[in-house]
């Protein structure tokens, strides 16, 4: 542990040193941030003075951004985030606005989420597309407060034998899939533990076409994906049932750089959208249409 | 062995008898030369992030048997496609050589061959076939991406170790066929007991390193979804935000290629000797 901390110190040192170039204003920084809090985009150290640079996957997808494409995020199933459109594009955009960055000073920029906590300086202030929290990811990067908390559920093809399962331990003999790097394939392994192991695709569309050529059984992710892949997407595939991950429900968070001067003010805004229900609000514009699927445990 | 010991080796060859001075040069210089880069990297601002992001002890020993244990799904997709490209490369090289007017849709068709599958990067080849030939939904054909994968990894290696062999079969002197001939063996029973015993022998060498780059793309089937090494280690990166499982699966890759190339490099040196001994005998 203590090799950690020692380390965590000169990570802190060296995003600093890269954002100030000088140590002297990290101690500055962290002053600040840990005594009263100044959360105005004067103050805020940011990728680029005065703009919020959000990140987030392309493809960006349903139900998370639902704009059309554009920019970057080219293609049938992308989807812009810089209309504001979908409940991540909804929850980013109300952070900003919490910080006080009108919609023309936020800007997004593409890049994969095993990125997000690449080692280095961060070309994004914060970054989401639904990274769920957990201990050991917490270690090497800050988590905001999470913004939603999601189940796991399984999607399969109708008819299917794998759609007559009523508990998590009839899907045992099946062939999983999800989706590399995900918080799914643990809590495969860690609710279901199947007998074969699970087969591991880059993206969710991949996973979803093994899906559809009988190459897996049945596809986990996480609830609101499977709710798109299942009735909005075509492919006419069905929700198997939902459960709940190994340490409870997936809670996301924002991504940010380890000791980012930024976590306190993203935090406190990110609590004040809770408190004011603002949050709630945009659960409910944009993931309340999801049909009920059966809990299995 | 350190690298101060085979210039040593070497240098005895070149040398003769200023080999221990030879060798102590060598060894200096190559302390001086690894202490320097050694030193450059570990004060460099970032190594202690690196350390705790690609050389964290308690990550490796945490990881290590899960990747290892993923590690024998490469091995056994190298071995089962070594064996199949060793046939279906010799083929195609053979094909390519058939003389005459007959045989031309037949050359054709295997210069077509080697030239469409050297020229898609294999990660396609292995995309198209994993995803799509099972989306094809054709009753009796498999839909197992491990059989799609080796099939595309196989496709692959085949044109370039066909074109290893036909090498091998080129540099065979024309005499030699016709000895052969003249002796009354039937163009085929020339091609395989006199030509093609030579051929392959030549190129060993570069047909181990065809297959150290094989062993190596073994990696590529994991964007189909097989559970390979670095799928594993990759899963192991994510679950922990932290990069060490892959430098376990770089490990475990040098470990089994490190040596066929050091084999590699021994047979190249003992066939050498054999020219040099067989021309001075000559």
């Amino acid at each position: 542990m203590a090799k950690k901390l020692l380390v965590l110190a000169f990570t802190a040192f060296a995003l600093a040193a890269s954002a100030c170039g000088s140590p002297a204003s990290s101690s500055n920084s962290s002053g600040a941030s840990s005594g009263a809090l100044n959360c105005t985009p004067a103050a805020l150290q940011t990728h680029t003075p005065g703009t919020l640079t959000i990140g987030t996957d392309n493809p960006a997808y349903d139900p998370y951004f639902t704009g059309p494409a554009g920019g970057q995020w080219k293609g049938q199933y992308n989807h812009d985030p810089t209309t504001g459109k979908g409940f991540e594009d909804a929850v980013a955009y109300a952070v900003a606005q919490q910080l006080g960055y009108p919609t023309d000073k936020v800007d997004w920029t593409a890049l994969g989420w095993k990125q997000s906590f690449a080692p280095g300086p961060k070309d994004f202030d914060f970054y989401l597309a639904q990274v769920s929290i957990n201990p050991q990811r917490e270690q090497n990067a800050d988590f905001s407060l999470p913004y939603y908390s999601s189940t796991q559920a399984i999607v399969a093809k109708p008819g299917s034998p794998i759609t007559k399962a009523t508990s998590l331990a009839d899907l045992k003999g099946y062939q999983l899939g999800t989706e590399s790097g995900t918080t799914s394939y643990d809590d495969i392994q860690a609710k279901i533990a199947p007998d074969k192991q699970p087969k591991v695709y880059d993206t969710t569309n991949d996973a979803t076409q093994a899906l559809a050529n009988g190459q897996i059984d049945g596809l986990v992710v996480d609830f609101p994906s499977a709710y798109y892949i299942a009735n909005v997407e075509p492919g006419g595939l069905k929700i198997v049932g939902q459960f709940t991950g190994g340490g409870g429900s997936e809670q996301w968070g924002l991504v940010m750089a380890k000791d980012s001067p930024l976590t306190a003010c993203v935090n406190k805004a990110m609590a004040s959208l809770k408190s004011s229900g603002k949050l709630q609000a945009i659960e409910q514009q944009w993931l309340a249409n999801l049909s009920h699927a059966p809990m299995l445990s | 062995m350190s690298a101060g010991e085979v210039e040593g080796q070497r240098g005895s060859r070149i040398l003769g008898g200023a080999d221990a001075r030879y060798a102590a040069i060598a060894t200096l210089s190559t302390v001086v030369v690894l202490g320097v880069l050694a030193t450059a990297v570990v004060t460099s601002a970032g190594w202690p992030t690196v350390k705790e992001k690609f050389f964290n002890g308690a990550e490796f020993r945490f990881w290590f048997s899960d990747v290892a244990h993923a590690f024998v799904t490469n091995i056994q997709l190298f071995l089962i496609a070594e064996v199949l490209i060793l046939i279906w490369a010799l083929t195609i090289a053979v094909i390519r050589n058939l003389p005459g007017p007959v045989f031309f849709p037949l050359r054709a068709m295997a210069v077509i061959y080697t030239d469409v599958f050297r020229g898609i990067p294999t990660i396609l080849v292995v995309y198209l076939l994993g995803f799509g030939v099972p989306a094809l939904g054709l009753s009796g054909v498999p839909t197992s991406e491990r059989f799609w994968g080796t099939v595309a990894l196989v496709l692959v290696y085949s044109a370039y170790v066909a074109e290893v062999y036909r090498a091998g079969i080129d540099s065979v002197h024309p005499s030699q066929e016709a000895a052969a001939r003249s002796l009354g063996l039937s163009r085929w029973q020339s091609l395989r007991h006199v030509i093609l015993p030579q051929a392959v022998r030549r190129v060993v060498p570069p047909l181990l390193n065809d297959f150290i780059g094989l062993q190596k793309d073994t990696a590529l089937l994991s964007v189909i979804g097989v559970v390979e090494v670095f799928r594993q280690a990759e899963l192991g990166t994510s679950a922990d935000f932290n990069y060490t499982p892959l430098v376990i699966a770089a490990v475990l890759f040098i470990a089994i290629t490190i040596p066929q190339a050091r084999f590699t490099d021994w047979l190249i040196a003992r066939d050498r000797r054999k020219q040099l001994a067989g021309r001075a005998g000559g």
